[in-house]
């Protein structure tokens, strides 16, 4: 005898299928779709849905991939807006960036490591290599572990743009990805020194991971200094089109930089467009 | 005799067996059409023999990457297979029936575990261990237990059915005979399901080398060929999930030649298991 | 017995690796299940509300990935095994090729041609096909393997029986390589629950609940990488969701057990 089983779930399988097809292919006009930066797109995503539920009948997507994505997909049209968690640079010259939100980086240590600041030298030794244990800083007799995030994060060429450095100067033990990555190895390591987005650091460190916020310049590592634009290393979060934007895009962006999403901002630990 | 419904079936299953092979067509065409501007003399040269791999100053160095992709799945075989192997024999011989389906479910559930969870547990458990030998922890020897934990239901669950597929008379013969389990399990189930083990090797290897997320997060990622078993690597499959969303031309290229690599490697590794398996199941 | 207790000792530390991921991930997750974590949509990025709208874009992509690479990759390896051993070598040489591409090139390449190429966009549909082209090495593989370890004898027997091929395929092989056939399933099954970079590019990111097969919904993998590697502070709902998806895979290895069960009894060959 056939196992019978096996060719029912097929048959039903297909006319699932069938059905599903046929009933998808009529998209509302009203529709917007997102992509580019990881960093960005939870923010994202929150803002669209609280924009759907006020605008019934449309829909926005929002879709990750980077920042680089981001970019190419604004330019060929895929996306009506690209996520861009860095400023453009000078040959973006054809798209227009608008920023919804602040996010500071700050460098973190392990919490069991006493050292509280370092100078812009101390920072430019460690992280090249020459320094390679605590006690030559004020710290502990434990050696060094340099967290750096990959080539080509903006988050990499903004601390190498700060301290002038290149990315091939900087002698790391881990190199990461993304900013949770981040927070985890150096929390995981006694040694470690890494820098990454001051909120979630912040949160993070006050939800009991092992891991401080290190003084920048004498400004406290804070969302606070943030927005009060006192504290050195930021960057923007960037929501970019290409040309002249529909009129839904317009909107869009308008209610991603107003104050009805500021709850929002800071749900994910970034600093709002508010004044100080 | 010549039956219609074989020409039929041979036709039919031959469309399926077309459309499988148009796939791996496209998949490969889609790979050595990214990669073609950098499939060249010169630039293979490069991959070989520049100082280091920084894309954006145009130093392609890929040998540290290639060299520590070899280790780290080696070294996972290595750990995984006689493990697996064990938990295999065990199952399909030794195990009470309640005791083998608790076995086999539990692999099942190895293997569905997505790598980011594996990751995860390995950054939270294993790196710190090692962290306090040696910093920092992320290391060659972080990449090697994490990956072997992850490789041994795919060795695991292929042996297992290879093994439960020896004839039972063979068995009962080697029983007869007064075997112990050692002989028995080392001088004929194995030998006669090699077979299906070599191809769970094969197969487990290539999800070894192919595998990204969880080393990513273990490993360290610093681009240095591997001098000790606490050196911070960076595989192949890892680079190029850190860079790809950042690459563009030559590098993109160069990012697609390594997965090319990766691919050929496992048809390398293939090919000399087939070699190897010359003579195979006695059954066949 | 000495070397029974080795093997017993190796499979009692497999069993005991996956008992501490397990326990670690149920440790950190379970406590933020309830029914409406089954049922609700995610919220605040997905660190509270549920995860209803993923559960199902996760069942819907399996569908479609199995729907497509289960007979394609029985029936290839059929025609491999059974009816062209001759001319199989290129086809098999480019499977094992493709085994070893890396998860995010294959989400290129699914991106390339289901979501642009064929104009599918985000979507479940591309990542199911996406993930039915991962799923068919290892499926094609270990099937294969598995015909060709079957007695030629049983070959010649039918033949000698006045069976067409295909009858004796149907009726004694399969059944008889139904336990390795099941096992590839497992494995491949097994890879595409896991899948996470693939998916990325080509179901995509939504978190909302899929109208269709054409809408973009993220997997269960996809939601556990987001929340763990990219929101802050999505730590706890990430195990929590790595807890359903375990469920998920512990339900599916039961089916599978139980076709296993089923199929053996079928066997028209002494064991």
């Amino acid at each position: 005898m056939h196992p019978q089983f096996g060719r029912r779930q097929l048959l039903v399988a297909a006319l699932g299928i069938g059905a599903g097809a046929r009933s998808t292919l009529t998209w509302s006009a009203e529709r917007l779709t997102l992509t580019g930066s990881s960093t960005v797109a939870p923010l994202a995503l929150e803002i669209a849905k609280r924009f759907e539920k006020l605008h019934p009948g449309v829909r926005v997507d929002v879709q990750s991939g980077g920042s680089s994505r981001g970019i190419a997909d604004a330019r060929s049209g895929i996306a009506q807006i690209g996520m861009v968690s860095r400023e453009l640079k000078p040959d973006e010259a054809d798209l227009t960036s608008s920023v919804i939100a602040i996010d500071g980086v700050s460098l973190i240590v392990h919490r069991s490591n006493p050292v509280a600041t370092l100078s812009d030298d101390q920072v430019t030794a460690i992280f090249t290599g020459k320094v390679r244990n605590w006690r030559d800083v004020g710290g502990p007799d434990r050696v060094i572990s340099v967290v750096s995030k990959a080539e080509g994060r903006s988050t990499l060429e903004l601390f190498t743009a700060h301290y002038k450095l290149r990315n091939s100067d900087i002698r790391a033990q881990v190199v990461i990805g993304d900013n949770q990555q981040g927070i985890k190895t150096v929390g995981a390591n006694p040694g470690g020194v890494g820098y990454v987005s001051i909120g979630t650091a912040a949160f993070e460190a006050g939800q009991g991971t092992p891991i401080r916020l290190l003084n920048m310049g004498g400004v406290p590592a804070s969302v606070a200094e943030v927005r009060k634009g006192r504290f050195p290393l930021s960057r923007p979060l960037n929501l970019v089109v290409r040309g002249e934007p529909s009129q839904l895009t317009k909107s869009f962006i308008a209610f991603a930089q107003s104050s009805a999403v500021y709850d929002l901002v800071e749900a994910q630990f970034f600093v709002t467009l508010a004044p100080a | 005799m010549r039956h219609d419904s074989d020409v039929l079936a041979k036709q039919l299953l031959g469309v399926f067996a077309a459309a499988t092979a148009l796939l791996l067509a496209l998949v490969l065409g889609f790979l050595i059409r990214e990669s073609v501007s950098v499939i060249s003399v010169a630039h293979v040269w490069h991959f070989l023999t520049d100082d280091g791999w920084y894309p954006l100053e145009r130093r392609f160095g890929l040998l540290p990457m290639a060299w520590a992709t070899l280790v780290v799945s080696l070294g996972a075989l290595l750990v995984a297979a006689p493990l697996a192997l064990a938990l295999a024999a065990y199952e399909t011989f030794l195990a009470s029936p309640v005791v083998a389906s608790i076995l086999r479910l539990g692999m099942g559930l190895l293997a569905g575990i997505p790598s980011v969870v594996y990751g995860l547990w390995g950054l939270t458990v294993v790196v710190p261990l090692i962290a306090g030998w040696q910093a920092p922890g992320t290391s060659l020897l972080a990449a090697i237990l994490v990956l072997a934990l992850m490789i041994v239901p795919t060795i695991a669950i292929t042996s297992s059915a290879a093994l439960a597929r020896v004839p039972l008379p063979w068995l009962q013969g080697a029983a007869a005979l007064g075997m112990s389990h050692r002989t028995l399990l080392l001088g004929i189930a194995f030998p006669a399901a090699r077979g299906g083990i070599v191809a769970g090797i094969v197969l487990a290897a290539a999800r070894a080398l192919g595998e990204t997320m969880a080393v990513l997060m273990v490993a360290g990622n610093v681009v240095q060929t591997p001098s000790s078993l606490f050196d911070s690597v960076r595989v192949l499959t890892a680079n190029i999930a850190l860079e790809m969303a950042y690459a563009e031309g030559d590098h993109r290229a160069a990012l697609f030649a390594s997965g090319l690599a990766l691919a050929l490697l496992v048809l390398a590794l293939t090919a000399l298991a087939h070699r190897a398996q010359r003579g195979g199941s006695y059954a066949a | 017995m000495l070397f029974g207790a080795v093997l017993g000792a190796a499979a009692a530390l497999c069993v005991l690796a996956l008992a501490w991921v397990l326990w670690d991930v149920a440790r950190h997750g379970l406590t933020l299940w309830s029914w409406s974590y089954l049922l609700d949509e995610p919220s605040n990025a997905g660190r509270s509300g549920g995860i209803a709208p993923i559960l199902v874009s996760t069942l819907a992509i399996l569908a479609v990935a199995l729907t497509v690479a289960f007979p394609v990759g029985v029936a290839t390896a059929v025609w491999l095994a059974e009816f062209a051993p001759g001319r199989a070598a290129p086809v098999r040489l480019a499977l094992h090729a493709l085994a070893g591409v890396p998860s995010i090139v294959f989400g290129l390449f699914g991106s390339a041609l289901f979501s642009v190429l064929l104009g599918l966009g985000f979507s479940i549909l591309s990542g199911g096909l996406t993930l039915a082209c991962m799923m068919l090495p290892p499926l094609i593989s270990t099937t294969e393997a598995g015909l060709s370890a079957l007695p030629s004898e049983w070959r010649r027997g039918g033949a000698a029986l006045g069976m067409s091929r295909s009858s004796l395929v149907a009726h004694v092989l399969l059944p008889a390589a139904a336990p390795t056939i099941v096992a590839g399933a497992v494995l491949a099954v097994g890879r595409a629950t896991a899948e996470t970079a693939a998916l990325i590019y080509t179901s995509g990111y939504v978190d909302r609940m899929p109208g269709s097969w054409l809408d973009s919904g993220r997997s269960l993998a996809v939601h556990i990488y987001d929340l763990s590697m990219n929101v802050a502070g999505g730590d706890r709902a990430a195990y929590a969701a790595a807890s359903a998806l375990v469920v998920l895979i512990l339900v599916i290895n039961l089916f599978a057990a139980s076709v296993r069960r089923r199929w053996a009894l079928r066997q028209l060959a002494p064991d």
